[in-house]
């Protein structure tokens, strides 16, 4: 830093008429040296993983754990994956997709609160928020079992007022596993979500609200468009988790409400399809990935990428 | 901006150069990944993968076990006999058969409840097992499909029946020679238990059968089945008229075809693994199928919760004890095995876990303990209990896993 500093005070007094580039160039080394790790983890724990996931998605299917797969580049793995499971697909899309705009419109206001309105509650609100993640995920997730059990108070106030059918039921519906993606993945809206708000300048509002917009438009002019990245990045923080999960379909749902994850899961585990499952993996991934994209250069905070 | 030529020159030199690191940087980056994923995929694409069985040649064990008194134990949660005591003013769990089995051989047994299900544990094992490499376990208890499955991959090392005499003469017949290892030479049961009909009975009738618990309108959307193939199919078949035991393609799809429908109508409401016990309880369900010791644990917090051999017949299964290959602890491990077959420990075992105790002369050892218990037909079944239950058929892992996918398209996967 100090060579930095002292490169730019010779520049200020006028002598470096050629500059020596070391002090610069050993900064960027520096900053290499500082991604190895980082960059090792990747290699390691993420690379080579996807390259044997893919690898296996185009190993032969006739193959067998006992017997070895072969090498065959079956790209008609892929399209077999799609034709037999295009309908956990499209509702694990679509339950992720749920959970993240009920997420959002939870979050946001919470998030809001918290930033702008919590005074000396504000980490003690931020410390509830984080608290669920103080207990595993599966209990979390069957807690949602007691609440929104048959003979429960949920279930029972909503028959007495006549929401929901005598023999109706909340468990094992598509409701309770939306449900559960929406409650466990609040958290990942919510934090971004509260630093992005907690960063912006409160006299920007003032100012708005001086040239005469109402608070809805101040809202919608200043608040809403600086808190976007917050915005953007918890909705990726939501949607990719809930869009692989296994957990909450299997807990709260039914066959019906099989989500992408339960067809991976049961593939690799019971079927022992391998295969079958790397194409399933690498469909979603890539899936995510372009659906993600997509969000990102259409809601402009490339800056996140 | 500075006003000083030469210094706006430094900074706008400073601000390419930063930029022109930008670029460089991605691209540096950029290109780094591209060149390891060049290096790693070559490697990782070209071969496929070798098949996974290993023979007694090709997979070769050494036993430690004159050395190193030590013994790597994997079991699954609440299958052993535990006590909560203060120890050192701190409440401790410890489990007191196994204590005694360290104190009397000097054994340190280090005892895992890691085991969770058949197909996630077979997850855990599965790298290292096919490679012939040591899991770090010396013993492990794996339900009879799963045992099957890793006797016919060679995965495991065959016991010495020699060092067990307690097993020798106290494994009761009926367990002595299952089709996947007709000899017991690498697996001794741990506890065996009964699939059948446990149901509510605060909120339902009795339900005696299958075809009851399939078809009454009453119990519509509040009856679970399980999530496991063998477990659900064995009375699917039972149902359709076929031999759980000895079936063809034509008959397992018919079988699997009821199923479908009884799904498809809304009967059937869930697909379970062990939590089939909450829902029971909390009455999100009012029947269900069942595991015979759950039920009697259910039980002792509820006493409406009863359990029926249905009249299609009961199923009946083994937990089996097993030593895979590389484990370095062997003969500690048969020393567990041959402790755990004397009558008086089998009957503490069997009081606490309430399964079905597989050793001959416990029930006697079980009066001393609790003679209610040594009464009970699901902990000591009658012969005529046992000889209504059936196994499901071996086949090859081709047939299995055809039958697997099948079953899967039904309960959601």
């Amino acid at each position: 830093m100090s060579a930095v500093v002292g490169g730019l005070t010779d520049a200020a007094r006028g002598t470096a008429t050629t500059p020596t580039p070391t002090p610069i160039s050993r900064r960027k080394l520096t900053g290499y040296f500082l991604l190895l790790p980082a960059l090792a983890w990747l290699a390691i724990f993420f690379a080579v993983p996807s390259v044997q996931l893919m690898a296996t998605s185009l190993y032969d299917r006739s193959g067998s754990l006992e017997y070895g797969y072969e090498m065959t580049f079956a790209v008609g793995n892929y399209p077999a994956a799609w034709t037999a499971y295009a309908t956990q697909f499209g509702r694990s899309f679509m339950y992720a997709g749920i959970a993240t705009v009920l997420a959002i419109f939870l979050a946001y206001p919470l998030a809001y609160a918290i930033a702008f309105r919590a005074g000396r509650f504000k980490h003690l609100m931020l410390v509830l928020v984080i608290a669920p993640f103080f207990t595993s995920f599966l209990v979390r997730t069957l807690a949602w079992n007691s609440i929104l059990a048959d003979n429960g108070f949920v279930v029972g106030s909503l028959k007495t007022i006549g929401i929901l059918p005598e023999d109706g039921r909340l468990l094992a519906s598509s409701v309770a596993v939306v449900a559960g993606l929406t409650y466990n993945f609040l958290p990942f809206m919510v934090l971004p979500l509260y630093a992005s708000l907690e960063k912006i300048d409160l006299r920007l509002v003032e100012a708005a609200r001086d040239l005469y917009a109402n608070g809805f438009t101040a809202f919608r002019k200043v608040t809403l468009p600086l808190s976007l990245p917050g915005l953007v990045a918890g909705t990726l923080l939501t949607f990719i988790p809930a869009s692989g999960d296994y957990i909450n379909s299997q807990l709260l749902g039914t066959p019906k409400q099989a989500m992408i994850g339960n067809v991976i899961d049961r593939n690799f585990l019971v079927i022992l399809d391998y295969p079958m499952a790397a194409a399933c993996s690498v469909t979603l991934m890539v899936a995510i990935v372009t659906m993600v994209l997509f969000y990102v250069r259409r809601s402009g905070a490339e800056e996140l990428l | 901006m500075p006003t000083d030529p030469a210094l706006r020159n430094e900074v706008a030199r400073l601000a390419r150069q930063a930029g022109a690191a930008g670029v460089s940087r991605r691209r540096f980056l950029g290109g780094a990944g591209l060149a390891a994923l060049a290096v790693a995929a070559p490697g990782l694409v070209g071969c496929g993968t070798q098949g996974a069985r290993q023979t007694a040649d090709s997979c070769v064990s050494e036993d430690l076990s004159a050395t190193e008194r030590t013994l790597h134990f994997s079991n699954w949660p609440l299958y052993i006999d535990e006590e909560e005591i203060r120890r050192g003013g701190q409440r401790v769990t410890v489990f007191p058969t196994l204590e005694r089995f360290q104190a009397e051989s000097g054994i340190t047994v280090d005892y895992v409840a890691d085991v969770n299900s058949n197909a996630e544990f077979f997850g855990v094992v599965r790298n290292q097992l096919a490679d012939c490499q040591p899991t770090g376990r010396d013993l492990f208890v794996l339900t009879d499909y799963m045992a099957r499955r890793m006797v016919e991959l060679g995965w495991l090392q065959a016991l010495d029946m020699s060092r067990m005499p307690n097993v020798e003469a106290n494994l009761v017949d009926s367990l002595r020679s299952p089709s996947w290892d007709a000899d017991r030479t690498y697996s001794v049961p741990w506890q065996t238990g009964l699939t059948g009909i446990a149901y509510n009975a605060k909120l339902t009738g009795e339900v005696s059968s299958f075809e009851e618990l399939l078809t009454r309108a009453d119990l519509k959307g509040k009856v679970s089945l399980l999530s496991e193939m063998q477990d659900t199919m064995i009375f699917m078949l039972l149902m359709t008229g076929a031999d759980p035991e000895n079936f063809n393609d034509d008959e397992f799809e018919t079988a699997l075809e009821r199923l479908k429908e009884v799904t498809a109508s809304g009967q059937i409401r869930r697909f379970t693994g062990n939590e089939y016990a909450q829902d029971l309880s909390k009455g999100n369900i009012v029947a269900c199928e069942a595991w015979s010791g759950d039920v009697i644990q259910l039980q002792f917090d509820n006493p409406d919760i009863k359990f029926v051999a249905p009249t299609e017949g009961l199923s009946l299964w083994s937990d089996n004890l097993l030593v895979p290959n590389r484990a370095t602890h062997k003969s500690n491990a048969e020393d567990l095995i041959n402790f755990y077959y004397q009558p008086d420990v089998a009957a503490e075992l069997a009081a606490w876990v309430n399964y079905i105790c597989p050793v001959k002369g416990a029930q006697e050892a079980m009066l001393e303990i609790d003679p209610e218990l040594a009464e009970n037909e699901l902990i000591f079944p009658s012969d005529e209990l046992l000889a209504n239950s059936h196994g499901f058929m071996s086949m090859d892992q081709a047939t299995e896993r055809r039958y697997q996918q099948l079953f899967s398209e039904v309960v959601g996967g």
